[in-house]
C-alpha cells in the first residue's frame, strides 16, 4: 500500500462517518429545520470528505484528478446550501411552524412576516 | 434592470471568461492546442450571452487586494466548516438531544445582493445556522440553540466574522 492510499482511505472513512452522521441526525431531529441542519452540514462535509479522498488515491496515476475533484468541491459548497435554503423556505410558506422547546414568545422571527402577507392578500381579495 | 455601459459590459464580460476559462482547464487538465482552442471558443461564446445574467463582479475582483481576503475568506470558512460538523456529530449522538431551535433576525449591511448570497450560503455552512430567508436587509436564520434573540447580539454572534471579510472583497 502506498502513502497515498492510505491518506486517501483515512479521508474516505471520514466522509462516510459523517454522511452516517447526517442520516443519524435526520433520524432523531424534532422537526424540518433541524432535520435539515444536520442533513445540508453533515452531507457537505461527508461529500467533500470523499471526492478528496478519491482524488487523493487516484493521485498515484495522475496528478489531474486531485484538480477535477476539487472542482466538484467547489461545486457541491456552492449548490448545497442553496437547495437547503429553497427547501426550508418553501416549508415555511407551507406553514409548517418550527418546532420550539423554550417558552419565549420572540424565538420565531419569521411569523410575524408571514402574518403580514396573509393579512395583505385578505384584503386585497376585499376589495376587489 | 438598469442598462449597462459598454465599459461595465466588457469588464464583466472579461470577468465571466476569465472563470469559465479556469474551469475548463481545470476540468480538461491539459494544454494541448485543440482543448485550449475549444475552451476558447465555448468559453467567450457562453460569457458573451451571460452579460446580462452573471451580474456578481466587474474587473475589480481581480485585485490583488481582494483576491488575498477571498483566500483568507476561504480558510476562515473552512475552519467553520469543519467546527460546524463536529458540533452536528456531537448534538446527533448527545442521548439527551441538546438543542434549543428557533428563528431569529438580524439586519446585515452587505450592499449588493451577490455578496448576501454568498453570506447566506456562508450562515448555513457554519455551526448551528440555517438562513431562511432575505428580505431586503433583514436576514431570517433558523438557529439550533438560541442564544439571544436581540437582532445585534446576534448578528455579531453568527454573521460578524464573516461580513467583515466580505464587505472588503465586495465593497
Amino acid at each position: 500500500m502506498s502513502l497515498y492510499e492510505i491518506i486517501g482511505g483515512i479521508l474516505i472513512i471520514i466522509g462516510a462517518a459523517f454522511l452516517f452522521l447526517g442520516g443519524l441526525g435526520i433520524l432523531r431531529m424534532p422537526d424540518v429545520y433541524n432535520r435539515l441542519q444536520a442533513g445540508t452540514k453533515a452531507t457537505t462535509m461527508g461529500a467533500m470528505s470523499l471526492i478528496l479522498g478519491v482524488g487523493v488515491v487516484k493521485m498515484e496515476d495522475s496528478w489531474t484528478w486531485i484538480v477535477k475533484m476539487s472542482i466538484i468541491i467547489i461545486f457541491i459548497a456552492i449548490s448545497n446550501p442553496i437547495s437547503s435554503h429553497a427547501l426550508a423556505r418553501a416549508m415555511y410558506r407551507r406553514k409548517r411552524y418550527p418546532f420550539i422547546k423554550s417558552s419565549d414568545k420572540n424565538m420565531d422571527a419569521y411569523r410575524e412576516i408571514i402574518e403580514k402577507e396573509e393579512k395583505d392578500e385578505k384584503t386585497v381579495m376585499n376589495d376587489q | 434592470m438598469k442598462s449597462l455601459t459598454i465599459s461595465e459590459k466588457i469588464s464583466r464580460f472579461t470577468v465571466n471568461w476569465f472563470f469559465l476559462m479556469i474551469v475548463w482547464i481545470a476540468f480538461t487538465t491539459s494544454f494541448a492546442t485543440q482543448e485550449i482552442l475549444t475552451g476558447l471558443f465555448v468559453t467567450v461564446v457562453v460569457s458573451f450571452f451571460t452579460i446580462p445574467l452573471f451580474t456578481c463582479c466587474t474587473l475589480s475582483i481581480l485585485a490583488p487586494k481582494r483576491i488575498f481576503y477571498m483566500v483568507y475568506y476561504l480558510l476562515i470558512f473552512t475552519r467553520e466548516l469543519i467546527k460546524s460538523n463536529f458540533d452536528v456529530a456531537r448534538r446527533v449522538l448527545t442521548p439527551s438531544l441538546p438543542i434549543n431551535p428557533g428563528i431569529v433576525k438580524f439586519k446585515s449591511k452587505l450592499p449588493t445582493d451577490y455578496a448576501k448570497m454568498v453570506l447566506a450560503n456562508s450562515i448555513t455552512l457554519t455551526p448551528g445556522t440555517l438562513s431562511i430567508d432575505i428580505i431586503d436587509d433583514t436576514f431570517y436564520v433558523h438557529w439550533i440553540d438560541v442564544k439571544t434573540t436581540n437582532p445585534e447580539k446576534a448578528f455579531a454572534e453568527i454573521a460578524e466574522t464573516f461580513e467583515k471579510i466580505l464587505l472588503k472583497i465586495f465593497v
